[in-house]
């Protein structure tokens, strides 16, 4: 961090707004950048942040002020002068081509080309494993990008955003679907470009990683700059008091003991296994108890969840559901056996995003809603009223289309989606990913009171504080096995990473 | 500037996931890296999705062969020096639409309107001789490469402009092209005898038993497949096949790029009209009527996705180069000609269905994550 606040700064946003009808998405937020610094972005879902990234990304033109870079005004009229004034920008929502390769996708347009201009892809596809090694992941650049997951789309766009070679590196939650050591990695690369002088503007919903990596933090509110500063000279506390504009209730609300009631096993997995991607898994889940699949991203956790909810099939092993057994591969006879999965990959799995945001919210109610068969549009607003009244899903209006919400909003909606559906058993992937803290605090006060109720709960989850907050008993996996069963009481971070990375074994 | 998203269906994805997904073998158990537990082994890939391609491709060419051979059983004069020139001479013009037509669907979009443009610039050529026997043949070739890019540009612009699927645009240019052959022929039709011998001995040359008009369609095929695969400008329309609202936010310009498509697939289906008017020497305002489905057909038998983002032009010529010979094979074995649009139409059904069935294995094994959760 070798920036000093007297060089003047690289990129300038200059009272920069925007509005989408009647939505006031950014009101005349000023922003500098400076030379060699990373730079935070924080605020609630729906606050602002993607759609200030936009502008910067040419995606979006600002309706008044403008940008300057090196003391100059510039037009960002669309994503390749954005480009070609040196500014990379890694979107919120992974923007992949599913039928080109990984390589094509980092170097679409700057491909290398050699003789006659044809497109040299030895060199292309050595470049992009150049990139996967310096975030020290283990890609093949030459696989096409259709069924990646999404850590593995994230780190695609991370490695497309550093094979630019610009001055300006915008990053839109990139650590959303990465675990602590992929996101570590992408830190050190980061410092890295810092040193040589390049502009980073950040934003995360974990502030960790912004008071780990950012020398300066700015706080927007309802569109609006609420506080630009030095990061030395805040807490979390702090921050998250400026960004909710209010004080926010306890993380992780869950009190020691609670899960002690235990009833009857409602879920239980026996010897489940899928060839070369998973085995031998073994758990248990009562009503009334909150169990966590902890581990790496890859460690094949969303993978056995699908399993077991059954979208894809297993080669051994068994899922009963209160004894019953579950035929394998029908997620429709899981959930007509009391199952719910809130899927890892929301955005594509969870919504239709042509659909306006109240019948999203009741399609998995739609039954249940109608009257005579006809669906009673003043119920289905009624229900969706109710549902983002809790969960704080911010949006324009309820029959907007569902595209038009922010991501975190977008989560929040699929979430709620399914909580609504009153399940026997609640299967979450990840329930708080790119949700803001005091939307965070209520998601897991809605689930510690369902499990209160008698819901039995298995959670998927990359946030160890979430795990640790969350759970009755903690299962560890790693390489597709579960390397350690932990009841709360010894679920430590130590004991999980240990368990995890399989640096010791720890058996419970 | 939006056609290709104008055109995308959003209620797809499901449907796309299952265009051209590898059946990539499932990766090695264990003895992973750390990081997550994946292994960058020969796993999916391209070379999945490459094997996938040239299995589709593989696939054509084999029931090519057996085709020839079990119509050459049948009747041995089916592989006689006469007859495979003409299947070659009629293939000819059908490759050099079908490659156009590739540029077009890769990047989810559709040009119905290449029937047209073949006629009304086969019949220019016919009108071109008429009024000037002794016309050199670049500048008939010129006249109609010239006479198909301003109709692809104005097929490009209105879609541009209009922000309305290709598909509702080239139908209608379909109907006013053909219009506009029809008032400037008014019944007139140009035969043989008005045509210069040289233009007409072009249609029939050949080097090395090789039609002339078959080299061109080869060279047209050759250079169209180079660029879609090994240019930057080719390889953006396949990004922009494959997911359009990426391709704007990679910087791409997808308004220009497709433009440039219907472009040069009426340029090329501008030559093939100069083509079928030099091979048949007669030409009147019903040329080449019907003939874009035809196109489509041989484009999507040959593996190239009708949602676009995937597909070679090599596939699409062998596809061409398939229904060609059916034809062929059903008129040497006395079949009635309207079983040949019969079997053409069946073939499609197939080779969707085929697309189908392999991407849906594929799917389950990579555990794509796109399709939808069942509930
Ligand atoms: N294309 C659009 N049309 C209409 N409204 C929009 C559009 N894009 C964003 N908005 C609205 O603008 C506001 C800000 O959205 P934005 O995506 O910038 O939020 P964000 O701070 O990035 O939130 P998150 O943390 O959830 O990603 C939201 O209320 C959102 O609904
Ligand atoms: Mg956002």
């Amino acid at each position: 961090m070798a920036g000093s606040a007297i060089a003047p700064p690289l990129l300038h946003l200059r009272d920069v707004t925007k509005s989408f009808g009647p939505v006031a998405a950014v009101r005349g937020v000023s922003l500098p950048l400076y030379p060699g610094e990373a730079h935070a972005l924080v605020g609630e879902n729906g606050a602002g942040k993607s759609t200030l990234v936009k502008m910067l990304a040419g995606v979006h033109r600002p309706d008044a002020g403008h940008v300057e870079l090196d003391g100059r005004p510039v037009a960002l009229a669309d994503p390749a002068a954005a480009r070609a004034a040196g500014i990379a920008v890694i979107h919120q929502e992974p923007t992949l081509f599913p039928d080109l390769t990984v390589a094509e996708n980092i170097f679409m347009g700057r491909q290398p080309t050699g003789r006659l201009g044809r497109i040299d892809r030895a060199a292309m596809e050595g470049a992009a494993a150049r990139l996967f090694a310096r975030l020290g992941v283990a890609l093949d650049p030459g696989r096409q990008a259709r069924g990646l997951s999404i850590a593995d789309q994230q780190l695609t766009e991370i490695a497309k955003a550093l094979s630019v070679d610009a001055r300006v590196f915008v990053m839109d939650e990139p650590t959303a679907a990465l675990s602590g050591i992929e996101a570590e990695r992408l830190f050190s690369v980061t410092r890295g470009l810092c040193e040589r002088g390049a502009a980073v503007l950040f934003i995360s919903h974990r502030f960790e990683e912004v008071f780990a990596l950012c020398r300066r933090v700015t706080v927007l509110r309802d569109g609006r700059l609420v506080s630009t500063g030095l990061v030395a000279d805040v807490t979390v506390d702090t921050v998250v008091r400026r960004m909710v504009g209010r004080e926010v209730s306890a993380l992780y609300p869950r009190e020691p003991g609670a899960g002690a009631a235990r009833g009857e096993v409602v879920l239980d997995v026996r010897g489940l296994g899928r060839r070369g991607v998973f085995e031998d898994i073994s758990f248990t889940v009562r009503a009334g108890e909150i169990v966590a699949l902890a581990g790496l991203v890859g460690a094949g956790r969303s993978e056995v969840v699908r399993a077991v909810f059954g979208v894809d099939r297993h080669d051994a092993g068994e899922v009963r559901v209160r004894g019953r057994r579950l035929p394998p591969g029908s997620p429709a006879a899981a959930v007509a056996a009391g199952l719910a999965l809130v899927p890892e990959d929301r955005r594509r799995q969870g919504l239709v995003m042509e659909l306006s945001v109240q019948r999203n919210a009741a399609l998995t109610r739609l039954r249940h809603l109608a009257r005579l068969g006809l669906l009673s549009a003043r119920r289905e607003r009624r229900f969706a009223a109710e549902w983002a009244g809790r969960l704080r899903v911010r949006h324009g209006g309820l029959g907007d289309p569902v595209g038009t919400l922010s991501g975190g909003n977008q989560q929040k909606l699929v979430l709620a989606k399914w909580l609504a559906t009153g399940p026997r058993v609640l299967i979450v992937d990840e329930p708080t990913r790119g949700i803001d803290v005091g939307s965070k605090a209520e998601v897991h006060r809605i689930i510690s009171r369902l499990a209160a109720e008698g819901l039995a709960v298995l959670m998927v989850s990359s946030e160890l504080p979430e795990v640790l907050g969350m759970a009755d008993r903690v299962l560890v996996m790693r390489e597709g096995r579960i390397t350690a069963e932990l009841p709360r009481a010894e679920a430590t971070e130590e004991s999980v990473m240990f368990a995890a990375t399989g640096q010791r074994e720890v058996r419970a | 500037m939006t056609a290709a998203d104008a055109h995308s269906s959003p209620a797809s994805p499901d449907a796309r996931a299952a265009q051209n997904a590898s059946p990539s073998p499932a990766p090695p158990a264990s003895g992973a890296p750390p990081a997550g537990g994946r292994a960058p082994g020969p796993s999916g890939g391209r070379r999945g999705a490459a094997r996938l391609g040239a299995a589709r491709e593989t696939g054509v060419l084999l029931a090519l062969l057996l085709l020839v051979a079990g119509t050459t059983l049948a009747n041995s004069r089916f592989l006689s020096a006469q007859s495979v020139k003409d299947i070659l001479l009629g293939a000819a013009v059908m490759v050099v639409l079908a490659a156009g037509q590739t540029l077009v669907v890769v990047t989810r979009n559709i040009d119905l309107s290449v029937g047209s443009v073949l006629g009304l610039a086969a019949f220019a050529t016919g009108k071109l001789f008429v009024a000037q026997p002794g016309a050199p043949l670049p500048l008939a070739l010129l006249v109609g490469l010239a006479l198909g890019a301003a109709c692809g540009l104005l097929n490009g612009a209105l879609i541009a402009a209009a922000r309305v699927p290709a598909l509702v645009i080239t139908l209608g240019t379909l109907y006013v092209f053909r219009g506009l052959d029809h008032s400037w022929a008014s019944g007139e039709q140009i035969n043989a005898a008005d045509m210069p011998h040289g233009f007409l001995d072009f249609g029939t040359a050949t080097v090395l038993g090789v039609p002339v008009l078959a080299l061109i369609a080869a060279a047209v095929l050759l250079a169209v497949g180079v660029f879609l695969g090994s240019y930057r400008t080719g390889r953006e329309l396949y990004a922009i096949g494959s997911e359009p609202t990426a391709a704007r936010l990679s910087g791409i310009r997808v308004g220009r790029r497709v433009f440039l498509a219907f472009v040069i697939s009426g340029a090329l289906a501008g030559l093939a009209g100069v083509l079928h008017a030099a091979r048949f020497g007669t030409v009147d305002a019903t040329v080449g009527t019907g003939m874009e489905l035809q196109v489509v057909a041989a484009v999507v038998v040959g593996g190239v996705a009708i949602f676009g983002g995937s597909g070679t032009a090599y596939g699409a010529a062998l596809g061409a180069l398939l229904l060609t010979t059916i034809g062929s094979a059903l008129t040497v074995l006395r079949v009635d000609p309207f079983w040949q649009q019969a079997v053409d139409g069946g073939l499609i059904l197939a080779a969707i269905c085929l697309d189908r069935v392999l991407a849906l294995r594929g799917t389950r094994r990579a555990r794509a994550k796109e399709a939808p959760h069942g509930a």
